[in-house]
């Protein structure tokens, strides 16, 4: 029996380092490869080592499909294919292609020029990985040899994320990535066709939330925002510089320009113009009102918000700050908040998901004493607010996306294992299909039924269906014979005659001869007769002649009537049919033995 | 299998193809060469045009001269312009499934097609056609709508009147047909039907066929398409490219393997090199400039002309045209500039990589940002008051007949200083001048058409292969022109099947096969017997279900027994069921052999008596008969039902069930 098989080297119960290893029709293929943000040890990566234990990965994986360019998807890629050792294909969309060595380099800049690290990946192994990348684009399908194929999704998530479709000949799996199933302000939703897949894998980031609507989170932002302005405090927003900044800034823009307000709103890192650049050039990938109104107004180009520069965090008065990265672990927003964190009148505004280990985590629970390096302890008066603006699906969407493409199996990854369980059982109950949860390291295996494919001769099939009527009934369902026949690889469907014909083979005719006697006190002809009518009365549904030439005909069977020379009134009747006719030849003979009904 | 063609233009097809159960059209190209016949559309009042004299016959009978005006010895018709749509007649086109867009030049004709037919299917294009089209479109309907004539000249298309006109008004074709453009409603309406669709995107229609389109490296977004289904496999080879211009490179392989390939939209200036053409663009162009003179550049708003701007940029400084202004002047400039730069994916990888930087593909970004190229929705506005010459002003429409570029045309027209630069090979230059004549202006001709050539397309069917071409009947001679010219027509073995408009050819297609999926259940239960080494058979039995042209076959489901009822205590009665016939047998009987497995079964008293074809047994002690021949055996047995039964299964053990 054929079976899918699921690990996950990173994601499993867990958010980060999403790394997961599907095989499928003697396939293996490696769904993102991404670092963890909570950890600075070897923990950041996934265990390759679990593919093999000596070197090179090339030989076991088929391909590499990178989902987005978040570096919990993509971290660990220069490490992967450089440091361990891939040659093979990797897949993302331009946009992902795009964004993703930039943000790579910056990742390696902070951990290599500003911790200090040996034993990490180059800038020249990040250009290297990079040549081993091949773009994808949205719904084209990619045969990455003669029997994968895979195809992409929009996944809404950031500018280029996919969900992508995994296929080897009836058998498939779906991955999401990341995905939301709701538009926001620069993104639409994601979609996927009716596609069945043997397993989805999607991520469950929040999977026991359901949020309220965009608008009001979006009313509830800029009110806060607002108020700390209002009363001179300092609005620290740390995101990553590609994809919620985005939608922010658009948000934050429209407001400033409609409440014609003054105070400054800054971008911290030179990366941003970029950023915003690479909006405007892969604008098809954005929703559809900005894709409508681009050429007339493109929404990426900010009149409000300005470069930031280091001093200006010192400046007095009410300021808007986006600074890098997202979850205050490091650079430039965790420089940004020590200087802030003790003044109340200020806010730190998280609008994503921290994984554990942040500071950004720390503060989202409560912490009020934080440790720094050093032996210092900052105290944090800040206020601080958490805002759900990361583009992940809600419980809501997760179902949504599980009736779109309708699975066989579910399987869910890139969550906390509680809130995986609450949504497993969901699952389950709802569309009564078996969810799993793999563990890191973990294998999930699903058997799959796959049907076979044949080559039917169009004669048969165009006879059977014509045979078959117009509409099927489905108490009396019809049935179709037909000989396959198996050479090389080919499976062909035709019927037994075209068979024969085709292997050069003669039929062999079976036939069988019966006869019956019975005593009946009527002339030959008038016997005849009498089988006739009886056989006609039992028979329905067959047809029954009688024929001039003194016969009877059942179907293709023939009965004669003869008497013997000394009793006329011992009847002997001869009964000769085919194998073909087998079953009726068969009753007949029992039913005449049994005599002729005396109502006749 | 069917092909009914209904356009004769071979770079502007209209081709519609029965496959199976499906009806496709590919492409609906709009004829624009009728728009030659017309006078121009001035956006100023020209004292010029309307001086024009009417026209009468010599002798007087026929006098048209509200409707056709004369100049220069041409008499052309006073009215709107109209255009040459496809065929409408020659198949009811509200049957018509989809239609199939290869680029956006082949999809001019669109709302003539989608409104007013009863069409209700789907429309599939690249996001670049559909976008760039709906420029054109819009284009095409401003052109017209700006300045609307009331006159609309119907007299001259009288048949009787029509063959006293002088040519080449008189050899007009099927001027009745002929229509007046659309308007922004119906190319609105007509646009809602597109779903859009990505390279290599495969496309399920009705489940029976499946539809790709593959990148041509024409223009962006340019596809030619492939039709199949798990048997057969039609290409539609239309406008594609081997050069290497600003669009994704064409994806030729795919193309293999074809039963028949449908092959359109070949280069219409065969004997042109483009690379030649656009040196000898610019040096004109800086000649011109040079002596103080004006540069026209009569084109589309899309296409050729990137690759214009991209030339010019690199050698406008070494040619020293750094101050001179270029001026792009359409109402769909802007969006046109605009749209290109977005289109990464559909570019050539030398500019896709551009854009991972992240920067423009295109260069006209930055003769933008430079100033150096400026572009206006038409030349009223602020146009007027930037003017500047001397100048290069690239502007449509082609044809000469309506659009911005009529006004330039009357106004550098009267100076040899100035010139005209044709570009877009659609329209005979001297046929889109003949209105504007006598003319003082240079003229020079440098058709860019990157398409196909003969040379390249007789090594790209050598390439891929099909078993069958089918191509418009032009490329089956050399051009008139040239009649001597054998290498500027298709030769190939067998020879392609020609079609003109009208035309409805029979594809040479003999379906054998469909496909079907086994049920796992059923492909478990099936017994394979090795008939002959490396062939094995096995019986089917099974339900057929078919839904949405897709065949599964199904386990005969187990009768459900029937609950022991009075009526039905004799057993007897039950007659078997109809129709469940039993399957072939195949192979002979081994005497020996048999005579040994009846010794074994029990049966010892067999009289063996030879005949001509076999063998006659005789089993005395039962007193049956067994005749075995080659290929036939009859079983005589008289009221012994068990023993009839026995024989049986022993003579079927030694044969082979098909």
């Amino acid at each position: 029996m054929p079976d899918i098989k699921v690990t996950p080297l990173g994601a499993g119960q867990d958010v980060g380092r999403s790394c997961i290893l599907v095989s499928v029709g003697g396939k293996n293929i490696m769904l993102d490869c991404g670092m963890h943000m909570g950890y600075n040890d070897d923990r950041r990566f996934p265990d390759f080592s679990y593919i093999t234990q000596n070197g090179r990965l090339t030989d076991f994986l088929d391909c590499v499909i990178i989902s987005h360019f978040h570096l919990d998807h993509c971290g660990a890629l220069p490490y992967m294919s450089e440091m361990v050792g891939y040659d093979g294909p990797i897949y993302m969309t331009h946009p992902t292609k795009a964004i993703c060595p930039i943000l790579l380099e910056d990742f390696r800049k902070i951990t290599v020029d500003k911790k200090g690290e040996t034993n990490f990946f180059t800038s020249q192994m990040i250009k290297d990985c990079m040549k081993k990348v091949v773009p994808l684009n949205l719904h084209q399908t990619v045969q990455v040899d003669d029997e994968l194929e895979i195809k992409a999704y929009y996944a809404g998530h950031v500018l280029g994320a996919a969900m992508v479709l995994i296929k080897v000949g009836s058998e498939s799996v779906v991955y999401t990535g990341d995905y939301n199933m709701t538009p926001d302000r620069h993104l639409g939703a994601a979609w996927i066709d009716k596609c069945r897949p043997d397993i989805l894998i999607s991520e469950s980031t929040y999977a026991t939330t359901i949020r309220d609507s965009k608008r009001c989170r979006e009313r509830d932002f800029l009110k806060k925002v607002h108020e700390t302005i209002e009363r001179g405090g300092k609005v620290l927003i740390p995101v990553f510089a590609l994809g919620r900044a985005q939608e922010l800034c658009i948000l934050l823009e429209t407001f400033w320009e409609r409440m014609n307000l003054k105070a400054p709103i800054y971008f911290s890192t030179g990366l941003t113009e970029k950023a915003n650049h690479y909006y405007k050039l892969f604008i098809t990938w954005t929703n559809q009102k900005i894709r409508k109104t681009f050429v007339q107004r493109n929404m990426f180009e900010f009149k409000h918000i300005k470069a930031f520069d280091r001093s200006y965090a010192d400046n007095p008065g009410p300021m808007v700050v986006f600074a890098t990265p997202g979850m205050l672990h490091a650079g430039q927003s965790l420089q940004i908040f020590k200087k802030w964190a003790g003044n109340e009148k200020n806010m730190v505004i998280m609008p994503g998901y921290c994984v554990q280990g942040t500071v950004g985590h720390k503060i989202l629970n409560g912490q009020k004493k934080l440790e720094m390096e050093g032996r210092a302890t900052l105290e944090v008066k800040l206020q601080v607010e958490y805002m759900s603006f990361s583009a992940h699906a809600d419980a809501k969407g997760i179902m949504q996306l599980i009736r779109m493409a309708e699975p066989r199996n579910m399987l869910l990854v890139h969550g906390e294992a509680k809130k995986m369980e609450f949504l497993k059982d969901k699952i389950e109950q709802e569309f009564s299909i078996s969810c799993y949860m793999p563990a890191n390291g973990e294998t999930t295996t699903v058997t799959t039924n796959p049907s076979v494919p044949v080559d039917i001769s169009l004669n048969l099939l165009k006879r059977e269906m014509a045979l078959g009527g117009p509409l099927p009934d489905p108490k009396k369902p019809r049935t179709m014979h037909g000989t396959l026949i198996m050479k090389d690889s080919s499976l062909r469907l035709v019927s037994p005659e075209q068979a024969l014909k085709e292997l050069g083979l003669s039929e062999h005719q079976l036939r069988f001869t019966c006869r019956v006697h019975l005593q009946d006190p009527h002339s030959d002809s008038d016997t005849l007769s009498r089988i006739y009518s009886h056989l006609k009365s039992v028979l329905k549904g067959y047809a029954v002649q009688h024929l001039p030439d003194g016969t009877v005909m059942v179907e293709s069977i023939v009965l004669k009537v003869s008497s013997s020379g000394e009793d006329p009134n011992l009847k002997v009747i001869l009964l000769s049919w085919s194998y073909q006719d087998e079953e009726l030849g068969s009753f007949l003979s029992s039913l005449l033995k049994k005599g002729l009904p005396s109502g006749l | 299998m069917k092909l009914y063609c209904l356009s004769g233009h071979p770079t502007l097809p209209c081709n519609v193809l029965k496959f199976k159960s499906t009806t496709i059209m590919l492409d609906c190209g709009l004829d624009t060469t009728s728009a030659l016949y017309f006078l121009p559309l001035p956006l100023v009042h020209s004292s010029r045009l309307s001086k024009l004299p009417g026209w009468a016959s010599k002798d007087g009978t026929v006098n048209l001269e509200k409707e056709l005006k004369e100049c220069a010895g041409r008499v052309f018709v006073d009215s709107q312009p109209e255009f040459c749509l496809p065929e409408r007649e020659l198949l009811d086109l509200s049957t018509v499934d989809v239609i199939l867009i290869s680029n956006y030049h082949c999809m001019m004709a669109l709302p003539y097609i989608t409104e007013h037919t009863g069409f209700s299917g789907t429309v599939y294009a690249t996001e670049p056609t559909f976008q760039i089209g709906r420029l054109l479109m819009e284009e095409l309907v401003t052109f017209m709508e700006r300045v609307p004539k009331a006159q609309s000249a119907t007299c001259w298309k009288n048949k009787e009147i029509q063959r006293m006109l002088p040519g080449p008004l008189k050899d007009a074709v099927d001027v009745w047909s002929w229509k007046r453009c659309y308007s922004m409603q119906e190319v609105n309406s007509a646009l809602s039907k597109v779903q859009l669709v990505g390279y290599s995107q495969k496309v399920e229609l009705f489940g029976a066929v499946q539809v790709t389109p593959l990148s041509s490296g024409y223009s962006l977004g340019s596809s030619n398409w492939i039709i199949q289904s798990h048997y057969e496999k039609v290409s539609y080879v239309s406008g594609s490219s081997l050069l290497t211009t600003h669009p994704q490179p064409m994806d030729q392989s795919s193309l293999k393997n074809s039963d028949v390939l449908i092959l359109t939209g070949l280069t219409q200036i065969p004997t042109a090199n483009p690379d030649g053409m656009l040196g000898e663009f610019c040096s004109n162009l800086a000649m011109t400039i040079r002596a103080g003179g004006n540069v026209l550049v009569p084109c589309y708003s899309s296409g050729v002309i990137y690759d214009l701007l991209e030339c010019l940029y690199q050698f406008m400084d070494s040619a020293n045209l750094g101050t001179t202004p270029f001026y792009f002047i359409s109402p769909v400039a802007n969006s046109s500039l605009e749209f290109s730069q977005i289109f990464a994916e559909w570019l050539c990888q030398n500019k896709q990589s551009k854009v991972y930087l992240p920067e423009p593909p295109f260069p006209h970004a930055e003769l933008i940002q430079t100033n150096k190229l400026k572009h206006y929705p038409s030349i009223h506005g602020e146009f007027s008051s930037e003017f500047r010459q001397p100048c290069v002003v690239f502007t449509g429409h082609p044809s000469l007949r309506f659009g911005d570029v009529v006004h330039f045309m009357e106004l550098w027209g009267k100076s040899s200083l100035n010139t005209i630069i044709f570009t877009e090979p659609d329209f005979s230059y001297l046929d889109a001048l003949a209105p504007y004549q006598p003319l003082a202006m240079k003229c020079v001709y440098c058709p860019i058409d990157t398409r196909l050539n003969f040379h390249q397309v007789s090594k790209l069917l050598k390439e891929v292969q099909p078993l069958h071409v089918v191509c418009p009947e032009q490329y089956t001679q050399p051009p008139p022109a040239q009649s001597h010219r054998s290498d500027l027509m298709l030769e190939l073995q067998p020879p392609p099947m020609a079609y003109r408009r009208c035309s409805v050819l029979g594809l040479p297609f003999r379906r054998r096969y469909e496909r079907i999926q086994l049920q796992p259940e059923l492909a478990k239960a099936l017994v394979p017997s090795e008939i002959k080494p490396g062939i094995s058979v096995a019986t089917v039995s099974a339900v057929l279900q078919s839904k949405d042209n897709k065949h599964v076959l199904q386990p005969v489901p187990k009768p459900t027994p029937v609950p022991p009822s009075k009526k039905r205590k004799r057993l007897m009665e039950e007659v078997p069921e109809l129709l469940s016939p039993k399957p072939l047998l195949s192979g002979s009987i081994p005497l020996d052999a048999f005579l040994a497995s009846l010794h074994k079964s029990g049966i010892t008293e067999v009289k063996v008596e030879e005949t001509a074809d076999g063998h006659i047994l005789h089993l005395q002690a039962e007193d049956a008969l067994i005749q075995l021949e080659e290929d036939a055996t009859h079983i005589v047995c008289d009221n012994n039902e068990p023993l009839r039964t026995a024989l049986r299964d022993l003579v079927l053990r030694f044969l082979q069930k098909l």
